[in-house]
């Protein structure tokens, strides 16, 4: 007994004294353990998110200039104890003034609602064929659906651009059978957007419907049939409801970054395809106009940010109400 | 069956009257599921107002039996009538029965009111009707308090009413329960049991309960079946079943019982003599039953039936039958307490009656008192009545 006891306090030993340092330091600068844990993913968010979006936000407020870098300073220091800051409100000004902004943040908030309503459509389905599956056939239908991610996304939309174009699979099958006369334009067309955004987004709708829909009761679906509810209605009182959350998370991961696309509407898209990805692109590497592109940025997160803000809150409200 | 158990006009007991066609007919049954055959052509009948409980083993198939009365399960061959009118084909939404199933399976996403007027609203009941109803089921239940609350934010004994509301409240003509009580704890349970009978008898629904608790089986039914291996065994009054098991299965398996292998002596005009050799005398067991001499028996002994006491003349083994008492009494036999198990209300002792044959005996504890009349490796006298015993051949 006490062989085994001493064997087991040596390691113990050992983890003291690597930690101790860490210890030391964690206290010198005020941080327990419990502290230390938290930090990291302040930390992370600070960095990389917190710092380029203030970032950002200081380049919206400035002017274009030619130069390195294309934009004014923020501080300017003319006297020597404090800066000046100068800061212009032009550029959203600028914003307001030209409709192509307008235009292309609705234009891109439709695009995404649409391509959001689709994988929903098509994702429900699968994501509930998926959690009813058998165990062993289960596991092989989820790794089909994130299959996908293991080629590169650019390759994806490359391969679509072959099967779409007039010269593609799809035309050529339909007018070698005869069921064409010619080919039918779908590159470069909004359609074209739609089918790139659904495709690429839908394996993000299927899995939280999966996860949702895979810890659904079976007894539940029971109890409503026995209860009188014939099968549609037993989907539209019980499963629906029940895997709203699903739905939600599904729909945030596909909505959010379909309304900031850049890739899919620049390759399949057409010329008239106005999507405020493009239009930020332009901006930045065309233009040089950091300024503006920034402005355009910063509008696009507060769009996307405050009526998710609202949304969690109001979630939030409901949830501590039943409690 | 005895005839002194039928002698008791006054009691509902309709399974007796041959002219009354039954209720539910569960008609030889069978359901397979790949090789494996969870229900083997059972067959059964159940009146109008019973209290019938399915009793067995778990896989036994006591559950597929029942899924298949509320429609989850279709009989691979076979059919099941309710009230005349055959089951088969018809949708587990369009039968007359409805289901309390064994985890309860309220819907998260409802209030309680909400739960027990989800039936009603599919068969488009009215409001204001809808409502009285909802609220007289509550009531019933005793959660007209509880109507807005959500099933988390209750207990388990009221979560288990709530279900029992919701299945009732569409007035259905049978009510199938799987395992009421199973997740009730064990004070919880036995005041739910009185009140699931209360309920049972006030509305006189046919009630088809699963359980895999003898006891509950016992105190609730007013008839139960004992499953085995997807078959019925046997079926009868919570008495009968108990007093007069069929099989040795069913013996073994309600409550506990002595089981002693021998041989028939003789048959008199009384009873039958069957030599044990385990015990080393000679049973007696009267009641009527068809055995030829020379035949391999089983004599089943309830442990409480068996008076224990201590043997004033010593133990030791004696010449010939070893444990027989002095003067070859029949029904009697000796032997030494090898373990002593108080329970409060009753006393259970292991009695060695040789070669480390152990014989169950009960005794209740009637009078108060911190001694023991008879303790570890005493030696002991086992007498029984010959009534007490039951020849079984199966």
């Amino acid at each position: 007994m006490t062989a085994t006891a001493g064997e087991r306090r040596k390691p113990k030993g050992r983890a003291t004294a690597l930690r101790a340092p860490f210890h030391a330091l964690a206290q010198r600068i005020g941080l327990s353990g419990r502290g230390l844990v938290v930090a990291v993913p302040y930390f992370w968010l600070i960095a990389f998110f917190l710092l380029p979006f203030i970032i950002v936000a200081k380049i919206s407020l400035s002017q274009m200039i030619i130069g390195r870098p294309p934009f004014t300073d923020f501080f300017v220091w003319s006297d020597a104890w404090l800066p000046e800051i100068q800061a212009y409100l032009d550029n959203y000004r600028w914003l307001l003034q030209d409709s192509l902004y307008w235009v292309a943040y609705l234009n891109s908030v439709k695009i995404a609602l649409i391509s959001t309503l689709f994988c929903l459509l098509i994702g429900y389905p699968m994501a509930y064929a998926i959690a009813r599956a058998k165990p062993t056939v289960r596991t092989l239908l989820l790794l089909m659906v994130i299959l996908p991610f293991w080629t590169s996304f650019l390759l994806r939309v490359y391969a679509w651009m072959g099967i779409l174009r007039n010269t593609g699979v799809v035309n050529n099958t339909l007018t070698s059978l005869g069921i064409l006369d010619q080919p039918i334009q779908m590159m470069n067309t909004d359609f074209s957007v739609y089918v790139g955004i659904v495709y690429t987004y839908l394996p993000f709708m299927i899995l939280p419907l999966y996860a949702t829909l895979e810890k659904l009761d079976g007894a539940l679906l029971e109890a409503a049939e026995d209860l009188g509810a014939k099968p549609w209605k037993v989907f539209l009182t019980v499963t629906l409801p029940l895997s709203l959350p699903g739905i939600v998370a599904g729909s945030m991961l596909v909505f959010i970054p379909a309304v900031g696309e850049y890739v899919i509407p620049e390759l399949l898209g057409g010329p008239d395809t106005l999507m405020i990805g493009r239009v930020l692109w332009d901006e930045f590497f065309s233009n040089r106009d950091w300024p503006v592109a920034s402005a355009v940025t910063i509008v696009l997160i507060l769009v996307l940010v405050i009526p998710l803000a609202l949304f969690q809150r109001h979630q939030a409200k409901v949830q501590e109400r039943e409690a | 069956m005895p005839e002194t158990l039928r002698a008791r006009p006054e009691k509902h007991q309709p399974w007796l009257d041959a002219s009354l066609r039954p209720y539910i007919h569960i008609d030889a049954v069978t359901k397979q599921f790949g090789e494996f055959r969870a229900v083997d052509r059972t067959t059964l009948e159940i009146h109008r107002g019973e209290l019938f409980c399915l009793l067995g083993a778990s896989g036994c198939g006591k559950t597929t039996l029942l899924r298949m009365l509320a429609g989850f399960e279709h009989p691979t061959s076979g059919r099941i009538l309710i009230d005349g009118q055959d089951m088969t084909g018809v949708p587990a939404y369009d039968r007359p029965v409805n289901m309390m199933f064994q985890n309860y399976a309220l819907f998260p996403h409802m209030s309680v009111e909400q739960n027990v007027a989800y039936g009603l609203k599919q068969d488009g009941v009215r409001k204001p009707e809808l409502k009285q109803r909802v609220g007289e089921a509550l009531e019933m239940v005793q959660l007209g308090p509880w109507a807005k609350r959500k099933p988390h934010q209750l207990s388990g004994g009221q979560r288990q009413r709530v279900a029992l509301a919701r299945s009732l409240v569409k007035r259905p003509k049978v009510l199938l329960l799987d395992e009421p009580l199973a997740a009730l704890d064990k004070k919880l349970r036995e005041r739910t049991q009185f009140e699931l009978m209360n309920i049972q008898e006030e509305l006189g629904v046919t009630f088809v309960v699963v359980t895999h608790d003898q006891e509950e089986a016992m105190t609730l039914s007013t008839r139960m079946a004992v499953m085995e291996r997807g078959q019925v065994v046997q079926v009868g009054t919570p008495s009968e079943i108990y007093e007069f098991p069929a099989t040795r299965f069913t013996a073994d398996f309600i409550g506990s019982i002595n089981l002693i292998e021998g041989r028939v002596k003789r048959v008199e005009a009384a009873g039958v003599l069957v030599a044990a050799p385990q015990l080393g005398c000679d049973l007696e067991v009267t009641g009527a039953t068809q055995v030829r001499e020379g035949q391999s028996v089983c004599v089943a002994i309830r442990p409480e039936k068996i008076a224990v006491a201590p043997n004033a003349e010593g133990a030791g083994p004696e010449e010939g039958a070893p444990n027989a008492v002095r003067g070859g009494a029949r029904n009697s036999v000796r032997g030494t307490v090898r373990d002593v198990a108080y329970l409060g209300d009753s006393s259970v002792f292991r009695v060695d009656v040789g070669e480390g044959f152990l014989i169950e005996v009960t005794q209740p504890n009637l009078l108060r008192s911190l001694e023991r009349k008879v303790d570890w490796d005493d030696a002991v006298v086992l007498t029984w009545r010959a009534d007490a015993g039951l020849i079984l051949t199966e």
